[in-house]
């Protein structure tokens, strides 16, 4: 199998780019991890690359909002470079922090409308950050990332991991185009699943409209999610495993390996 | 100009931090009153044109999708417009050289803009300054009530300035030029008046023998001392860089006789490390201990792990956030400064608060309440861990009342650390190298930067007596610290703590010398004299020994990635320190003197024991609920007749110290680096109490750490002997409850005491480091590193004797375990399991909780058999080794039924407990079988298959079978008479464990 060659873009602040960069080598990737101001300087690094993820963090200590000032670098240096990435048929991941600054970039919800940008992701209803595993349910079959995935068990752990869309109309925009795929799920198991936005917090750990937790573009070929999927590739990373309560592989390593074998 | 955006939530949103306010308030009893608007705002200084900010507030500053800006001019009547009838509008900024990291964030982002133009025709537009602020609306409150709703709720005036109506100033102050002037201290010609006169106005903190020996010295040297040679070398002999009271000659008496020290601790802690290493002979896994900043011992084949705690207890009384924050930030530097540098794995914390309910009008003038202190210092120690990327894995909450004017805050790291890596040394003739951070007037003397010094030196900016970190900066340092070492681009690093550049040159140049150019040194703004950029306490700085061959490249990586690196001098084979400031000498002091120098302190302890009394009602107390209890207790009265104990397990559950931490524990990322095996919070709804944290730090490999804790200052009160043993024994055996080899757990002490100069608290301190030479040697647990604070103590206005903290010594452990994969949890797993309690139950409920919910005082204070608990531990972990046990609690704080319930609950499951055979060598009292907090206990479940097994493998050591799992919802515990004695559903002895910190 041809191994891709996936790129962990790190900015100062970013912190699981080691982890993510564990997992994508488990699952046969190619790893290199790049500062964001190498690949200011030279954008055409990216040809090399087939996915591009960007990992959790705090990128800039998230002052002024999460992600925001590395979204910005992206829109002001690198949105072109990007744009012919994803024109390219490759594949690109944000996880947490990489969510927000996917999001914030315009690099997941390209959105060509004067009103502004499309969603974002703001301030957890409890005002607060946490640490806490939800069970996520994927919608559609649309993500190369989520391929043949049904659910998942992960954890998050984040503040500002509230998905909001501008109105109601861009919300049902991206229901209908299949892009909401994550959603929180509620974990107790006499309970019906409901239709969108009824799951109560803690399950729904932030107020995400719809339960969302993961988002996808139009292609299905870029996807941003808030849980971590790197967080779970081991069984004992699991918080029951010493209840039994897990799988030989984590939940989070197919996300891996679908992006991996996205290119075999 | 200065502009200033405001940015209020969008219609529709939710207004957290004015919910945030209406909480606080309401604790202050003026929610009724409050009806209150926040906007968070940016006050941008350049000379840009409204339309570029206007930009600026939609693109970078505010979220359009759930905020809206108003943008204007300070002073423009549009920031004024009153929303929603809140009339009163109250500004908080932070004050001017206060860290204002989201500010220094928004200026280079703002900058982007300019320097890209990205078709917003900035032209020549520029901004030179930014500063956030906060901004409240509040509906109709008295100038009173504004006054407590500003001091107490909204802002803290050690970092923080409250303005109260429309802001009224037009620039924001950047400092102002520093002119050079030397300034001589006339030491030679001073009198003792006038030399104590100058250790305490000048700071220095130095005794009168202290003082005339630099007196002597310089009549020596026929020449008067510069200010920056006495600051040096005030600080270099300091308590906390030189720890001189507990290293030094102490005259202790106790019952047993007379014994002197001529170093307190080498002949207690560190000779048990000693010891132990030498019975090691080959086996000796420390690797340097006492040494460097952190202690090291032995991971792997290819690393080591270092371990490293601290406390900042008086910066987080006066600014509990700061406080904790700089206090992560500063041991974090500690493994970072260790050998040639490791990196961060996990983080740990312990604090003790005052009760959290604690009411107001009890609150002694200039203490902020306990409730903010608590909330203050977990925001900060969560904002600094999650943002490093490092798992905040362990950590405990104690209460007393008498932490309310000195709370305690201790921060742990633990770092990994290749084996050829873990020394270092400066060769001569090697640059000294400033990373990270710039240096500003932060932190100058601690936490005492006087306001004389302050208006001599500068009426702009205010000193930060207290800091607020900059966890960024930190982590851009420790990206480039990793790749420097590899690629072994310098000689040796330490980081800069308390003292500075002083101390971290002082210390580095120690055998060799060192010069230093002072005017290069890197500052956040201008107008610092040379010695306060000497002494400055500034954070995120490290400093470096690097060759000159290898300058070039380190420079450049530093450049690479944004890191500020600068050459302030080189370490100079002259035994001398010599600071330079352009073409002026300001010091120049032999080296050996600044270290060698200082007179030992020479102190007196005594200790006295009290006799041990009988349990007994506290005076006040009601005499028939705590008659009942002593009934149960076996006292006060014949035998043990039924009385039912669900009350006072309920009340123990919900008492503050045992009571769930959940609120903290999911503050913080306890899982990020992709290692953690047993987490803080587990069982079957992921919410029980776990014993000790158990991660990976190397991700391809099954090798583990474990990190515990144990402390109880409640023994202290009864016997500090006793309680520093019990504290090593509770650290020794939650590590053990999870799985690590009991051979391989090392420990660490950290000493909080109030004033020392009383022979008999220092006699309480002694005490209790014999204890942990006792106990260690026994256990086989070297002592790696260690700390002290002293002088916890807090005087109230007016008061005539101050409150001291009860003695606190936190016991740290770190354990090892081969493969995370054979670890335990503490939750009850399968019914029809068996229960069995390992280790002997004594008649010890002095200081145990049972006591202090039943308002009982006296008692037995737990005592440990060293050689029994060593037994025990080693038992219990082959059991646990070759996989006989499905659960494993150990047995603190409310004894065995705290542990029951708490085992119960979080695995979801019921349980069946018989106290007829619970193994104890007293009158088999109910309440004593119970709640004695007997130490070396542990409660385990074991499937009947593996019963002989495990019953084996306890063969030498006490243990019985008292019950089993069962699949209810119930805990049922039945007393030595067979009847019921604890009866309790699960649901409520589990919200009654959750309720209390559920904020």
């Amino acid at each position: 199998m041809p191994q891709p060659n996936v790129l962990i873009l790190r900015a100062p602040g970013t912190n699981c780019d080691v982890e993510t960069a564990f997992a994508f080598e488990q699952s046969g990737g190619q790893v290199e991890v790049l500062h964001i101001n190498r690949l200011l300087e030279s954008p055409g690094l990216f040809a090399k690359f087939q996915i591009l993820c960007i990992p959790g963090g705090f990128s800039y200590g998230d002052d002024v909002a999460a992600g925001r000032i590395l979204a910005n670098q992206i829109q002001h240096h690198l949105a072109d470079h990007l744009a012919e990435f994803k024109a390219e048929g490759k594949l690109i991941l944000g996880v947490c922090n990489g969510f927000q600054v996917l999001i914030k970039s315009g690099v997941l919800l390209d959105d060509k409308s004067q009103n502004g940008p499309p969603a974002t992701l703001t301030w957890n209803d409890s005002g607060k950050f946490e640490d806490r595993w939800v069970q996520l349910d994927v919608k559609g079959s649309k993500c190369v990332f989520l391929n043949d995935i049904e659910s998942m068990y992960l954890p998050v752990a984040h503040a500002e991991g509230k998905f909001v869309t501008r109105d109601a109309d861009v919300l049902a925009q991206l229901d209908g185009g299949e892009q909401l795929v994550l959603r929180y799920l509620s974990q107790r198991g006499d309970e019906p699943r409901g239709s969108l936005g009824d799951v109560p917090y803690p399950d729904n750990p932030n107020g995400s409209t719809a339960d969302v937790a993961g988002v996808c573009d139009p292609t299905g070929r870029v996807l941003g999610l808030m849980p971590h999927p790197e967080r779970y590739i081991d069984p004992t990373q699991h918080p029951r495993w010493t209840r039994g309560e897990t799988g030989e592989l984590g939940d989070g390593l197919q996300v891996f390996k679908n992006a991996v074998e996205y290119f075999a | 100009m200065l502009w200033e955006v405001d940015i209020y939530p969008a219609d529709g949103q939710p207004d957290l931090i004015a919910r945030e306010v209406a909480d606080a308030a309401a604790q202050l009893g003026l929610g009724a009153q409050l009806t209150v608007i926040a906007a968070r705002g940016y006050l941008i200084q350049g000379t840009l044109e409204r339309r570029q900010v206007a930009r600026l507030a939609d693109e970078l500053l505010a979220d359009g999708v759930v905020e809206r800006t108003v943008v204007a001019e300070v002073g423009d009547a549009e920031l004024l417009n009153a929303p929603d009838g809140c009339r009163q509008v109250i500004h908080v900024l932070p004050k001017p050289g206060v860290m204002d990291p989201v500010a220094q964030s928004a200026l280079t982002a703002i900058a982007d803009f300019y320097n890209g133009d990205f078709g917003g025709n900035f032209g020549n537009a520029t901004a030179e300054a930014v500063r956030t602020l906060k901004k409240y609306w509040i509906r109709a409150m008295s100038d009173e009530q504004i006054a407590l709703l500003c001091s107490k709720v909204l802002a803290n005036d050690a970092v923080e300035q409250v303005i109260v109506g429309p802001l009224e100033f037009t620039h924001l102050e950047v400092g102002s030029p520093y002119d050079f002037e030397l300034l001589t201290v006339p030491i030679r010609e001073m009198d003792d008046a006038a030399l104590e006169k100058l250790a305490l106005e000048g700071q220095l903190y130095l005794s009168l023998t202290e003082m005339q020996t630099i007196q002597s010295q310089f009549r020596l040297l026929d020449r008067d001392p510069t200010d920056v040679e006495l600051e040096t070398l005030a600080q270099t002999w300091s308590e906390h860089c030189s720890h001189k009271t507990l290293a030094g000659r102490i005259q202790y008496e106790d019952p047993d006789g007379r014994r002197r020290f001529e170093n307190m601790l080498k002949e207690t802690i560190f000779a048990a490390t000693v010891k132990i290493r030498k019975d090691s002979g080959e086996d000796d896994w420390c690797v340097s201990v006492f040494e460097d900043n952190a202690g090291i011992i032995r991971f792997d084949e290819k690393y080591n792990v270092v371990f490293k705690v601290e406390t900042h207890n008086h910066p987080s009384a006066l600014e509990p956030y700061g406080g904790a924050n700089t206090g992560i930030g500063g041991v974090i530097r500690d493994p970072m400064g260790t050998g040639m540098g490791a990196k961060p794995v996990c983080c740990t914390d312990v604090f003790c608060f005052a009760p959290p309910d604690t009411k107001f009008e009890e609150l002694p003038p200039g203490v902020l309440h306990p409730r903010r202190v608590m909330q203050g210092v977990v925001a900060g120690v969560r904002d600094y861990g999650n943002r490093m990327g490092i798992p905040t894995v362990n950590g405990a909450v104690y209460f007393d009342p008498r932490y309310l004017g000195n709370p305690l805050v201790y921060c742990g790291n633990v770092g990994l650390i290749p084996r050829d890596m873990s020394f270092k040394e400066p060769k001569p003739g090697d640059l000294i190298v400033a990373v990270g951070g710039r240096t500003g007037r932060d932190g100058i003397h601690g936490a005492t930067f006087s306001s004389a010094e302050l208006t001599s030196q500068s009426d702009t900016i205010s000193g930060g007596a207290v800091q607020i970190g900059n966890a960024i900066t930190e982590k851009m340092v420790l990206d480039v610290l990793m790749v420097a070492r590899d690629r072994r681009l310098y000689n040796a690093v330490t980081d800069c703590g308390a003292g500075g550049f002083s101390s971290a040159v002082g210390e580095m140049g120690e055998k060799i010398g060192a010069e230093v150019q002072l005017e290069r040194i890197p500052l956040k703004y201008e107008g610092l004299s040379y010695t306060e950029a000497w002494i400055s306490e500034a954070q995120e700085r490290m400093t470096l020994s690097v060759p000159e061959e290898k300058w070039e490249e380190l420079c450049e990586l530093c450049e690479s990635e944004g890191v500020e690196a600068t050459v302030i001098g080189r370490f100079e084979p002259t035994g001398r320190l010599v600071l330079k400031y352009n073409d002026h000498q300001v010091a120049d002091l032999a080296m050996e003197f600044l270290h060698d120098g200082r007179p030992p302190v020479v102190r007196d302890a005594v200790y006295t024991p009290s006799d041990v009394v009988e349990l007994s009602p506290l005076p006040g107390a009601t005499v028939g609920s705590s008659n009942r209890a002593l009934h149960t207790a076996g006292q006060a009265g014949s035998g043990t007749q039924f009385v039912d104990l669900t009350d006072s397990l309920l009340k123990i559950l919900g008492s503050l110290n045992v009571c769930s931490k959940e609120w903290v524990i999911r503050q913080y990322d306890h899982e990020v680096q992709g290692g953690s095996a047993i987490k803080p919070l587990l069982g079957a709804a992921n919410d029980g109490p776990g014993d000790a944290a158990v991660l990976r730090p190397v991700l391809d490999s099954r090798r583990g750490i474990v990190i515990s804790c144990g402390m109880n200052p409640r023994y202290g009160d009864l016997d500090t002997y006793h309680m520093a043993a019990g504290a090593i024994d509770e650290a020794v055996r939650n590590c053990v409850a999870v799985g690590a080899d009991p051979s391989r757990i090392a420990v660490l002490d950290n000493f909080c005491w109030g004033t020392t100069d009383r022979p008999e608290t220092l006699g309480s301190l002694v005490r209790a480091a014999l204890a942990c030479y006792d106990v260690a040697t026994v256990l086989g647990t070297p002592f790696i590193s260690g700390k002290d604070s002293l002088n916890n103590e807090f005087r109230p206005e007016g008061a005539s004797e101050p409150i001291s903290i009860p003695p606190s010594l936190l016991i740290s452990a770190i354990g090892q375990v081969d493969d995370v994969g054979r670890c335990v949890t503490m939750d009850l797993k399968e019914p029809g399991n068996y229960l069995y309690q390992v280790g002997l139950t004594h008649d010890e409920l002095g200081g145990s909780h049972f006591a202090l919910v039943e308002l009982l005082e006296g008692g037995r204070v737990p005592k440990v058999d060293p050689a029994g608990a060593k037994k025990i531990f080693a038992a219990l972990h082959q059991a646990i080794d070759t996989g006989l046990v499905r659960a494993c609690h150990d047995l603190s704080e409310g004894g065995l039924a705290a542990a029951a319930a708490e085992m119960a609950f979080a695995g979801d499951l019921g349980a069946k407990i018989m106290l007829e055979k619970a193994p104890c060598d007293c009158d088999p009292a109910d309440a004593v079988l119970l709640f004695s907090e007997s130490n070396t206990r542990f409660l385990c479940e074991v499937h009947p298959d593996n019963a002989a097994a495990f019953e084996a493998a306890l063969a030498d050591v006490p243990h019985a079978r008292l019950g089993e799992v069962v699949e209810t919802d119930k805990l049922e515990i039945l007393g030595a008479d067979d009847s019921p004695v604890i009866a309790a559903d699960l649901a409520t002895l589990k919200e009654t464990w959750q309720k209390p910190l559920r904020w």
